[in-house]
């Protein structure tokens, strides 16, 4: 189990001061100037040697990501976002960082903003989240009032102004070039790429869109050593990571924890264990509603990184697992987050446009075993031309909970169908 | 969202943002660099919501004039968005999270213990106007379920008996504490966290 | 120039090339419903899907995606086949399939493609979506369940119209195309959205249920409600044309058409001239044969001397008739011949003095515009276009003399009298340094600046511009009149102009009014007021009884444009031949024709038996009538008046109405409407059962 002394989030509950003297104590703004003033590519560096990864979902190497920035700024102006849309089902991590470690983010956005050549950074977040939205505008208020950021950050010499945006109810937001098109006052409808948002992001300027966790963990990695960082977890699942462990268990929580750990541990350190022990567990959403499931088979033994859980077909996500008892009906857990897809489909693009309402509409009569057997592999077929055929990943993550459904529950699937069948036979007897 | 000549309620003729709004809207305009106001259209819509209510045409058609966009670029935003409500809703709009999280932990619960204690289905308002109801995607809050949100709060770790008893409080015209309703401070496992628990320095007690 | 291969075959192409692109230049053709090459791309439809190689393993839009060097794409693989295959069905599920009574039902995308790339089968058996119509006003009618939501008509209304009142309200399934207001859209090229749509959803209103594509006779033809000369394709069936639509050229109308060339052709169907008719001793108009008519003409002419005789072509007509009018009139010895019924002045002979010099497609190429006098939004909507084109690609600047109006784009507005112009003149204005400092400035004069009683100087004053700030020079001649009238290039290039000691149309009348004038002849100038012509006797050849026809002693029932085969010249002096589609009605006949045969009666026979030989004629008259479809530059010289103009008197324009501005569209029913909706300002949708 990760030491205390190596989480990153120390305020992750709220139990203490999330304002700017609070963050001091913890450590946070100490030393900026120091860090900032190593210059931007041993800044770039350090986050390359640390493995960190985007720890919105993707998984893409952060460091690498923010090489891809132009070396110089032209005429356009660099911009860096924030992906604080958080909105992946069963995800709420992003929510504590912003409410109780506000200023561990805002300092993450002056030194990636810096070693990006951004003079400014937006905060896009989600509307919802009003609260969390008021405590980063406070706390961004007091660090330009306390000189870290603002004119001549830190007294580094570099300009840097850093605003919350707040959005207005979209998932698709999350999709970096839709939440792009949002903070410019536009329907969030993911654009086509290329062009990508290094070259053509915000306002047509080079631009780098980064999770809040991604972020908030720059100013320890650059403090403690990109290959601390590396030293925890496994090879390319390096580091800590925020953890939200919901549903069937009996202490449900959010918890910083080593990449890696494996998912029993997870669950029954820290939330208790699976309500009515581990062996009524049926399933778990492992990253956020759009990885596939596991069964229990699986859960017993994976390891919860990037790697292990795609080598058992599904994603760590944004490391949100969400656990399911035997009392759980999964077919109607599956067919509940197609509803949510099809809700959050920006519309743009025909096959998810079209194709998640569909698989919501056989979903829900796959739930009432109102179906043929044969249609399940219609209902596979169908997620096989949303996969891959869309804009933007949205149309893929409709698909996967279902394939997933499909590939690990098949068996209930038609035993739902058959007694259906037979009572609806019975009932025409 | 259908056309707002369908629409079975009036519209506004007008709009205006109060001085106070007014001012508020310019503090956010100047978020955006010159000549991209455009940024604006989202938080404009939601002040206008907070002013009105809710977001009516003339509200929009004043937006788009501010910020010099037509008219069409904003019904986009208005009617792409969830959380703009372009037709008048309760005082009291409780939105209910039945995605997965919430619904394994009994979301379908607090839906009925909502629909019954008001006497009003989702999507439905009381007579009074004080209270509407509406089914929410995840609200990320997940490790609290099951959740819900009235205006700028949530509600959280609810049971039928608490939800019930925040919508007593707010009849009584009071103000219920947000966040979770059983006890917890936060995001912790309930009973007390299982980790950053050795680093000596003492709770604040403050969320 | 990076080099890729499609379907094994390989190719070099420009960087930013597109796939889709690259693949056309090889003849292979990517379905696709959204893109469209005169539109931004939206890469929304997911038709285009191809394999692309390397990359990742799932297909690729190909027009979005811009090649690269070693790229190796394959357009019917089973992965590209797959995919097209289930954007198809996708495409399907929710669209109701009612092509039996879907006016799009024989070119339609939609179908067609279903056919080439669809299953047999659907696999849908959910409840269809369906989706409530739209008002978009009297010419573009909806059906919205059929929408596939390619968001062509949004990217049109925005981007070439200017027009952003289109756009997608809601999201996901729930997505809609629609103007959210119910009020009808303010464009003069809308009609342009239901070529665009590749579905029944947006189809033309008037024509609805009308015909079928496959029963129409197409004929290509050219337009002549403006001095555009759009290119277009006239729709026939039996005698009735049925509708117009664009056809492409690059050079003219790119592939767009006014709502006027669309759909004022009804206006063909009312107020026809189908038989000659003579005015009795009752002063009624009496119909009579053609051999009456000619009689009744020959009689009153009879020793009138050519002086005291006088000839005005109208605004649509067309050059072989002109020609022959002339040639007529010479033989009785009268030089009184204009073809500019509103009196505009430029040099007939300078040919630089009364073209749009730069052509059409050279607005691309200026970068700073001046506007005098003019509205080319209505004056020449799709050349409007052109330049709101011109306007989006950035570096433009544009400034207007004259009245303010909303012409689609940014423009300074200089003023609206002649001072402003004569401060551009003088240097003293500052946009003159703009247009000075410009590589390849323009300015446009509209017809109403010259129809002025100082239009000469006027002509004059811009002449002096387009010295002073070097709007002539290396192939660039940046001098444009604007005409509207179909006519007026082709008139004036054949000389259909007062000849020596000749009346132009002002001294005409007035001679007419006054008693020097005995005979008049009408060639479809309705825009002449009748009672101002005294006592003439009134000879009108045309094809509606419209302002010209009620004044006249006799009508020779002539062709409207869809009926016969003549030669128009655009507003760029691009000669070009419109065709007969359908036969004029009744005794009607082809204008030509009418006056060769009067010759004969008269004896005063035109030497020219077959419309080739009248060509060969009009050729030897001016042979810019030989190059037909080109522009013949033309020789730049001085013209236009040194002189003072009227500073008290603003610039006017010529163009009341868009929708009615000539004898058909003011018969038309579907222009009526359109005036109600647009000039008079109903524009929401009505209620009940007039929609």
């Amino acid at each position: 189990m990760l030491r205390d002394q190596d989480r990153i989030f120390t305020n992750l509950y709220g139990f203490h001061d999330w304002r700017l003297a609070g963050a001091r104590a913890r450590g946070d703004w100490d030393g900026t100037k120091a860090l900032i003033e190593k210059g931007r590519d041993a800044i770039i560096k350090e986050v390359q040697d640390s493995g960190l990864r985007g720890r919105g979902g993707a998984g893409f190497p952060t460091g690498l990501k923010w090489s891809f920035m132009p070396k110089e700024v032209g005429e356009r102006p660099h911009y860096l976002v924030v992906n604080a849309d958080e909105g992946e089902p069963g995800t709420c991590k992003d929510r504590d960082l912003m409410r109780h470690d506000p200023h561990k983010l805002i300092e993450g956005c002056l030194i990636a903003s810096y070693a990006m050549g951004a003079h400014a950074c937006y905060i896009y977040i989600r509307g919802e989240f009003v609260q969390e939205a008021l405590n980063l505008e406070h706390a961004i208020a007091e660090a330009r009032e306390a000189g870290l950021i603002g004119p001549n950050a830190c007294g580094t010499g570099w300009d840097f102004e850093c605003y919350v945006h707040r959005g207005a109810g979209a998932y698709i937001c999350g999709e970096e070039t839709a939440l792009i098109n949002s903070l410019e006052g536009k329907k969030g409808q993911p654009r086509l790429k290329p062009p990508f948002p290094a070259g053509v992001g915000l306002y047509g300027c080079p631009t780098t869109v980064n999770n809040v966790e991604s972020i908030a963990v720059v100013p320890t990695i650059l403090r403690r050593g990109g290959a601390w960082f590396a030293g925890l977890g496994r090879p390319k699942n390096s580091g800590t990571k925020v953890f939200c462990i919901s549903g069937h268990v009996n202490k449900p929580c959010n918890v910083e924890e080593e990449m890696g750990i494996p998912l029993k541990e997870l669950i029954e350190k820290h939330a208790g264990g699976v309500r009515g022990g581990w062996d009524n567990l049926l399933a778990v959403i492992p990253g956020g509603s759009s990885v596939p499931v596991l069964d229990k088979a699986v859960s017993d033994t994976v390891l919860m990184d990037f790697d292990s859980l795609r080598e058992v077909g599904s994603g760590l996500g944004t490391a949100a697992v969400m656990v399911m008892d035997k009392s759980t009906d999964l077919i109607k857990v599956i067919a509940r987050l197609s509803r949510f897809y099809m809700h959050e489909s920006c519309g743009q693009c025909t096959p998810c446009r079209e194709g998640t309402g569909w698989l919501w509409r056989v979903m829900e009569r796959m739930a009432r075993g109102e179906a043929s057997v044969e249609e399940i592999d219609m209902l596979f077929d169908v997620t096989k031309q949303i996969e891959g055929h869309t804009i933007c990943a949205l149309g893929d993550a409709a698909a996967w909970p279902v394939q997933g459904l499909i590939r690990r529950f098949r068996p209930v699937m038609e035993a739902r169908i058959l007694e259906r069948n037979r009572a609806a036979a019975g009932a025409a007897a | 969202m259908s056309a707002a000549a369908h629409q079975d309620f009036e519209q506004p003729a007008t709009f205006a943002f109060t001085d106070e709004y007014l001012a508020q809207a310019k503090v956010i305009i100047a978020k955006y660099p010159a000549g991209r106001q455009r940024s604006a259209t989202l938080p404009l819509l939601d002040l206008a919501q907070r002013q009105e209510g809710w977001v009516s045409k003339a509200a929009m058609d004043h937006i788009a004039d501010m910020l010099e966009i037509p008219p069409m670029r904003v019904y986009e935003v208005a009617t792409f968005y969830t959380m703009y409500k372009l037709a008048p809703v309760g005082k009291h709009h409780i939105e209910v999270c039945t995605n997965v999280a919430c619904m394994l932990r009994g979301s379908d619960a607090i839906v009925s213990a909502c629909s019954e204690h008001l006497g009003i289905g989702v999507g439905e308002t009381t007579k009074d106007g004080q209270f509407s109801l509406a089914e929410a995607e995840c609200l990320g809050a997940c490790v609290n379920a099951p959740m819900i949100q009235i205006g700028d709060h949530y509600y959280e770790d609810l049971d039928k008996d608490s939800m019930k008893a925040i919508i007593d409080a707010l009849k009584r015209g009071e103000a219920p504490k947000p966040g979770p309703q059983n006890g917890r401070h936060a995001s912790e496992p309930a009973g007390g966290p299982t980790t950053l628990t050795t680093l000596g320095s003492k709770p604040v007690g403050e969320g | 120039m990076p080099k890729l291969t499609i379907d094994g075959i390989e190719i070099e192409v420009e960087p930013g090339t597109t796939i889709l692109q690259a693949a056309e230049r090889l003849g292979i053709e990517i379905p696709r419903f959204c893109y469209h090459e005169r539109l931004s791309i939206a890469g929304n439809c997911r038709m285009c899907l191809v394999e692309v190689q390397p990359g990742p393993p799932k297909p690729a839009a190909s027009c979005a995606m811009p090649v690269a060097e070693g790229m190796t794409v394959k357009t019917n693989s089973p992965m590209a086949l797959k995919a097209r295959k289930g954007v198809m069905e996708f495409l399907l599920i929710n669209h109701p399939l009612d092509c039996p009574i879907c006016d799009q039902g024989g070119e339609c995308d939609l179908q067609d493609q279903a056919i080439a790339f669809g299953a047999d089968k659907s696999r849908y058996a959910e409840a269809k979506r369906a989706v409530t119509d739209k008002y978009l006003g009297p010419l573009v009618k909806t059906e919205m369940t059929r929408c596939i939501h390619c968001t062509r008509c949004i990217r049109f209304a925005t981007e070439v119209a200017g027009v952003p009142e289109l756009g997608a309200t809601g999201r996901g399934e729930h997505m809609e195309v629609t103007n959210y207001v119910e009020h009808a859209l303010h464009s003069e090229l809308s009609g342009n959205i239901v070529d665009l749509c590749p579905v029944g959803a947006l189809t033309n209103k008037p024509y609805s249920f009308h015909a079928r594509p496959w029963e129409l006779k197409k004929t290509e033809s050219i337009d002549v409600f403006d001095a555009v000369g759009s290119n277009i394709r006239i729709d026939s069936r039996g005698p009735q044309v049925m509708r117009v639509l664009p056809r492409v050229n690059d050079d003219v109308n790119e592939e767009w058409i006014s709502d006027k060339t669309r759909q004022a052709v009804d206006g063909l169907l009312y107020r026809r001239l189908d038989t000659p008719y003579v005015r009795g001793a009752d002063g009624k108009l009496k119909p009579a044969t053609w051999n009456e008519a000619f009689k009744a003409i020959a009689d009153r002419i009879q020793g009138v001397p050519g002086s005291r005789m006088a000839a005005i072509a109208g605004d649509l007509a067309d050059c072989e008739s002109m020609m022959a009018l002339k040639d007529l009139m010479t033989a009785f010895g009268s030089t009184n011949l204009d073809c500019r019924q509103d009196g505009m002045k430029v040099d007939p002979a300078i040919r630089a003095s009364y073209l749009f010099n730069s052509t059409i497609a050279g607005i691309e190429e200026a970068d700073a515009l001046l506007i005098v006098g003019a509205n080319p939004r209505w004056e020449a909507a799709v050349l409007n276009a052109r330049i709101r084109k011109r306007w989006l690609a950035g570096g433009f600047k544009v400034a207007l003399v004259g009245q303010a109006v909303d012409l689609t784009y940014g423009y300074e507005h200089l003023g609206t009298n002649p001072q402003t112009l004569q401060e551009v003149v003088d240097g003293s204005h500052p946009f003159a340094a703009v247009l000075k400092d410009a590589k390849r400035p323009m300015i446009i004069v509209g017809s109403g600046a010259l129809m002025r009683d100082d239009g000469d100087v006027v002509l004059g004053a811009c002449w002096k511009i387009a010295q002073a700030t070097g709007m002539v020079a290396d192939g660039w001649n940046g001098f444009n009149v604007l005409h509207t009238a179909a006519s007026r290039v082709g008139g004036l290039d054949l000389g259909f102009v007062p000849g020596e000691g000749g009346r132009d149309t002002r001294a005409i009348v007035e001679g007419a009014a006054k008693g020097e004038i005995d005979v008049v002849w009408l060639l479809g100038a309705d825009e002449i007021a009748g009672e101002r012509l005294g006592k003439a006797f009134v000879v009108y050849q045309g094809h509606h009884g419209d302002r010209g026809a009620h004044r006249a002693d006799v009508i020779l029932p002539g062709a409207a444009y869809t009926e016969k085969n003549a030669t128009w010249v655009n507003t760029e002096g691009r000669v070009q031949r419109g065709r007969l589609a359908v036969f004029p009605p009744g005794e009607a006949r082809e204008d030509w024709t009418i006056l060769r045969a009067f010759s004969d009666v008269v004896g005063k026979t035109l030497p020219y038996n077959s419309l080739a030989q009248l060509r060969d004629r009009l050729t030897a008259a001016n042979p810019v009538f030989g190059a037909v479809d080109r522009v013949v530059p033309a020789e730049w010289r001085a013209f236009g008046i040194d002189g003072v103009m009227n500073t008290s008197k603003a610039f006017a324009l010529p163009i009341e109405n868009f929708y009615m501005t000539d004898a058909i569209s003011r018969a038309s029913r579907t222009m009526a409407e359109c005036t109600d909706v647009y000039i008079n300002g109903n524009d929401q949708k009505k209620t009940g059962t007039h929609d």
